[in-house]
């Protein structure tokens, strides 16, 4: 008979008895199941890391779309500096890696069952699930806007097809029209990115149509990284860009797509292209759970991102109230990783650390003209909060500051689309 | 097989134990050095024009970052990045970052 060393039965009877004591819902020798719902920034890095934490679990990811293209970079394909296919990432890498990729979309939860059930016909069954829907665009909250006047007056909040209409658009305006962007409420998902989107707009304008003008009527008083922007624009574009903040005549009450119209509580105003960013919600697969407040957004403990309604769930990205963190593809990322960490601990019968996320949002004003916001975040008795320090670029910095952080945005976003695909 | 329980329940103590370990003493993943990748790439190996972290020192890594967050060393975000780290997180971010190769 073989006799073992004292150190390599230790390590196995070890092994065995802590496989079956943390893991008491699974039988002996099992993968835990873990689902991954969306494939997005949150979602595809859930996805990546958890196979990466522990090669042993059996990591599912559903996503309706074959292939994913980015938001961030959306608005500089508007500005002609990057194509469609430039911002189309696929999922070979992560299926390489370990995930089972399904391309299909969820029609239902039961929490109590831990089972999905899929446009396939196949459920689905987990241990831990995690949610990463990204935003619903809330047609309802503007008066005259719906999903039918979104083919003549394009949200392209979501970017693809809505982002190739805006552009066209764009392209077949006559030299001397007017642009009008209308400017949602806070929270919403990316909040430079209206304004990154003017600029590019601008840019492109500066290139070929060089008498049109930008008008942005925002419901807001004030907007993310505004000083930058403003100087930016004034550096740039000289008067090109107009932004009416809410209480100047800002607020849109109504739009009209037949009429090209926007009204406001001032007075009306029409456009030769108007690019509506309507009001948000969490997506639609975490409110039909119940997994969001009436606000339409969901939930969480920042220490996990595990929901508040159901601590089998985990909730990350735009989707999820985050506390200071903003709706960016970033914050996804690092919450995604604050996830999995939790998951596989929890999984393995214990907790993980305290966790620090970070976030830095690039926005580029013109080809080498970039500008950021960068923090920590950390979970105190006040919630989830921004750690000392931190904040936006300096103001009136050096040409050469600029054209380094156009260069950081770039590598930000190779670097982020790789740690997400793989 | 005397010895089996009490060798089998002192590795899930030490198993248990581990979580607990500050960062710096271990070469596992946390929270902070992973949101790191999204820039810096995965594991600290950019891909792009961001420079690559992973695999250098230690000790390069840590005074980068006391450099950076006192100011002594120009950056564009890692200054605003840097102040939100505590010397704690300096520590293992720098034992995290050289481990990976």
């Amino acid at each position: 008979m073989k006799t073992f060393s004292r150190r390599s039965f230790a390590l196995m009877a070890g092994a065995a008895a802590g496989t079956a004591l943390a893991r008491p819902n699974l039988a002996f020798g099992a993968s835990a199941r873990v689902v991954v719902v969306g494939g997005g920034f949150g979602g595809a890095t859930a996805a990546r890391y958890l196979k990466r934490l522990d090669k042993q679990l059996n990591v599912t990811l559903i996503e309706a779309n074959k292939q994913f293209v980015t938001c961030p970079f959306s608005n500089l394909v508007l500005g002609g500096l990057r194509t469609m296919d430039n911002i189309t990432h696929g999922y070979d890498g992560l299926a390489k890696g370990g995930v089972r990729v399904i391309h299909a979309t969820v029609q239902g939860i039961d929490p109590g069952a831990r089972r999905l059930s899929l446009s396939t016909g196949n459920p689905v069954l987990y241990d831990k699930l995690v949610l990463s829907p990204g935003i619903d665009l809330n047609y309802g909250g503007l008066p005259g806007y719906s999903q039918a006047a979104a083919e003549r007056l394009p949200h392209a909040w979501k970017a693809g097809p809505q982002t190739m209409l805006l552009k066209r658009q764009l392209e077949a305006m006559p030299d001397g029209g007017t642009f009008i962007m209308v400017c949602p409420d806070n929270p919403y998902r990316c909040p430079p990115g209206p304004y990154e989107r003017a600029s590019m707009i601008a840019h492109y304008f500066t290139t070929k149509k060089p008498k049109s003008k930008i008008m942005l009527l925002d419901a807001k008083e004030s907007f993310s990284k505004q000083g930058l922007f403003q100087e930016g624009w004034q550096a740039v574009y000289g008067r090109m860009i107009e932004w009416l903040p809410g209480k100047a005549g800002g607020k849109v009450t109504e739009v009209d797509a037949k009429s090209m119209t926007v009204k406001t509580e001032f007075g009306d105003h029409k456009g030769a292209v108007i690019n509506v960013i309507p009001p948000q919600t969490a997506g639609e697969v975490a409110r039909a759970a119940g997994f969001a407040t009436p606000a339409g957004w969901c939930a969480v403990d920042f220490t996990t991102f595990q929901s508040k309604v159901d601590p089998n769930v985990y909730i990350v990205g735009d989707a999820a109230i985050a506390g200071a963190m903003p709706k960016s593809g970033f914050s996804a990322n690092s919450q995604a990783k604050v996830a999995a960490l939790a998951i596989v601990a929890a999984l393995n019968g214990g907790k993980s650390e305290a966790p620090a996320f970070a976030n830095t949002c690039y926005s580029l004003i013109a080809p080498k003209y970039g500008i950021s916001v960068a923090n920590v975040y950390r979970v105190t008795d006040k919630g989830l909060v921004a750690a000392p320090g931190g904040g936006v670029s300096p103001s009136n910095a050096p040409a050469q500051v600029r054209s380094q952080e156009a260069t950081y945005a770039e590598g930000w976003y190779e670097s982020i689309t790789h740690d997400m695909f793989g | 097989m005397t010895g089996r329980f009490p060798l089998a329940a002192m590795a899930i103590v030490i198993g248990a134990s581990m979580g607990s370990l500050p960062a710096a003493a271990q070469d596992k993943p946390f929270a902070l050095a992973l949101s790191c990748a999204a820039c810096h790439g995965t594991d600290g190996k950019s891909p792009g024009s961001i420079p690559t972290i992973g695999g250098r020192s230690a000790k390069e890594i840590k005074e980068s970052l006391i450099a950076f967050k006192s100011g002594t060393r120009p950056s564009t975000v890692m200054k605003r990045l840097a102040e939100g780290y505590t010397d704690q997180d300096i520590d293992a971010l720098a034992a995290y970052f050289s481990k990976r190769k």
